[in-house]
């Protein structure tokens, strides 16, 4: 049977990278469909109405919202090529967990490091390194966060590594410095196809970032 | 081989009160400790120390954190024959995307009419009534939130009816009128033992939530 997979997605989202990343992984031929965020789509009205956000995966014509969880659903439904979750219980709580501290600590604060200044910016600097320097702990001399292999962790953070370029200029510090064992380990994932063609140009993020900016009257 | 399975946890948490239906849903006998989160114990501290935070399930010793990652491990630990996810992909992915609904928008608004005095509690019921509308028109005319079964949904939704009652008198809707269809799941749900014995009592909990209320008026 034919398969019919859509991605709503906007370039630069961190979210949105992370299922393009999961559907390279399994080699899923997919419909890329950029969206203006400030002129939504009625697909992606139809297809998530409660959040109208992207990324939205539709697979014949069903809607899967929520990135980590459309990462999970494209596990389970391409199952016999490369794994993302771990098959035992407690190892996939582990990897979970550490998904869902990427989404309550690196975006928003990565967003404040950009957005603001003075003390503010300063205090999103040191909680955003204290989060990344926690991650590298529990990475600690493995070479991904799932153990030898990419996994479901790997996914949900490296998509962050795009954005650290302007993190890095609009907060004047160094992540590299700061966390070298992560960059190490981001560098690593960028190995793999999936991940580069999946992540754009730190620089181009950057300037979208500066657009922004712009945008929002933060200078 | 003997299991030991611990929940740290605090009466009135909504969150506490998914992990307890969850293990009573699988018939999983636990130690069910309570933590004074003014003092929080070396025992907790040391299984969650990233957020030092309740629920905590102990399983054999290993920690699981986060109360909708825990009812998903309980789920594939325990009790196979009577799952808490459905099997398909699609439907699973649309039970996790509600439970999230209940975290990222259901919780938040919650909280805001907790703490929010005078003008503000407009503004705070305005934002819960339209949630408790989204959760009216998503139960529809299903017994439950996955079908005709008890699932994963209703776990994370339940524990709010806990909190119904006081938030009317917060408030001054009648929830009731509003959304009937969600007060018949609800009480539905209540006459499942798991969610009868995990629920506190209405009375402990309404005063427990007017006190809260008073510490934070300004003396």
């Amino acid at each position: 049977m034919a398969e019919e997979v859509i991605l709503l997605d906007f370039w630069p989202s961190p979210f949105g990278m992370r299922v393009r990343i999961a559907l390279a992984e399994k080699g899923i031929a997919y419909d890329y469909k950029e969206e203006d965020l400030k002129n939504k789509s009625p697909l992606l009205l139809e297809m998530n109405p409660v959040h109208k956000k992207i990324p939205v995966l539709i697979h014949n014509g069903k809607p899967v919202c929520e990135s980590l969880i459309a990462v999970q659903y494209i596990d389970e439904v391409w199952h016999d090529k490369s794994p993302l979750m771990p098959s035992d219980p407690y190892e996939r709580a582990q990897a979970r967990f550490w998904a869902d501290y990427v989404d309550k600590k690196i975006y928003d604060l990565g967003r404040k490091i950009w957005s603001t200044k003075g003390e503010e910016q300063e205090a999103a600097k040191k909680e955003f390194v204290e989060s990344l320097k926690l991650l590298e702990g529990e990475l600690g001399d493995k070479p991904f966060f799932g153990g030898q292999a990419f996994g479901f962790v790997d996914v949900a953070l490296v998509p962050f590594y795009s954005w650290f370029y302007a993190y890095e200029t609009c907060g004047g510090f160094s992540i590299e410095a700061e966390c070298p064992k992560i960059v190490a380990w981001a560098k690593r994932c960028l190995l793999r196809q999936s991940v580069s063609r999946s992540l754009p140009d730190p620089k181009k993020i950057h300037g979208f970032v500066l657009e922004l900016k712009k945008r929002f009257g933060v200078e | 081989m003997a299991e030991e399975v611990i929940l740290l946890d605090f009466w009135p948490s909504l969150f506490g009160m998914r992990a307890r239906i969850a293990l009573r849903e699988k018939g999983v006998e636990f130690d069910m400790r309570e933590e004074d989160l003014k003092n929080k114990s070396p025992l907790l501290l040391k299984m969650n120390p990233v957020h030092k935070k309740i629920p905590v399930l102990i399983h054999n010793g290993k920690p699981i954190c986060e109360s909708l990652i825990m009812v998903q491990y309980i789920d594939e630990t325990w009790g196979p024959e009577s799952p808490l996810l459905p099997s398909d992909p699609h439907e699973r992915a649309r039970a996790k995307f509600w439970a999230d609904y209940v975290d990222k928008k259901t919780y938040p608004a919650l909280v805001t009419i907790l703490l929010s005095m005078g003008e503000a509690k407009e503004a705070a019921k305005k934002e819960y009534i339209e949630c408790l509308k989204v959760w009216e028109g998503e139960i529809g005319d299903k017994a439950y939130f996955g079908g005709e079964r008890f699932g994963y949904t209703d776990v994370s939704l339940i524990p709010f009816y806990s909190w119904f009652d006081t938030l009317e008198t917060l408030v001054n809707f009648s929830i009731r009128e509003e959304c009937p269809k969600l007060v018949a799941w609800a009480k539905r749900c209540l006459q499942r033992e798991s969610v009868a014995k995990s629920l506190p009592d209405q009375y402990k909990l309404n005063d427990f939530i007017l006190e809260f209320r008073k510490k934070l008026q300004p003396q």
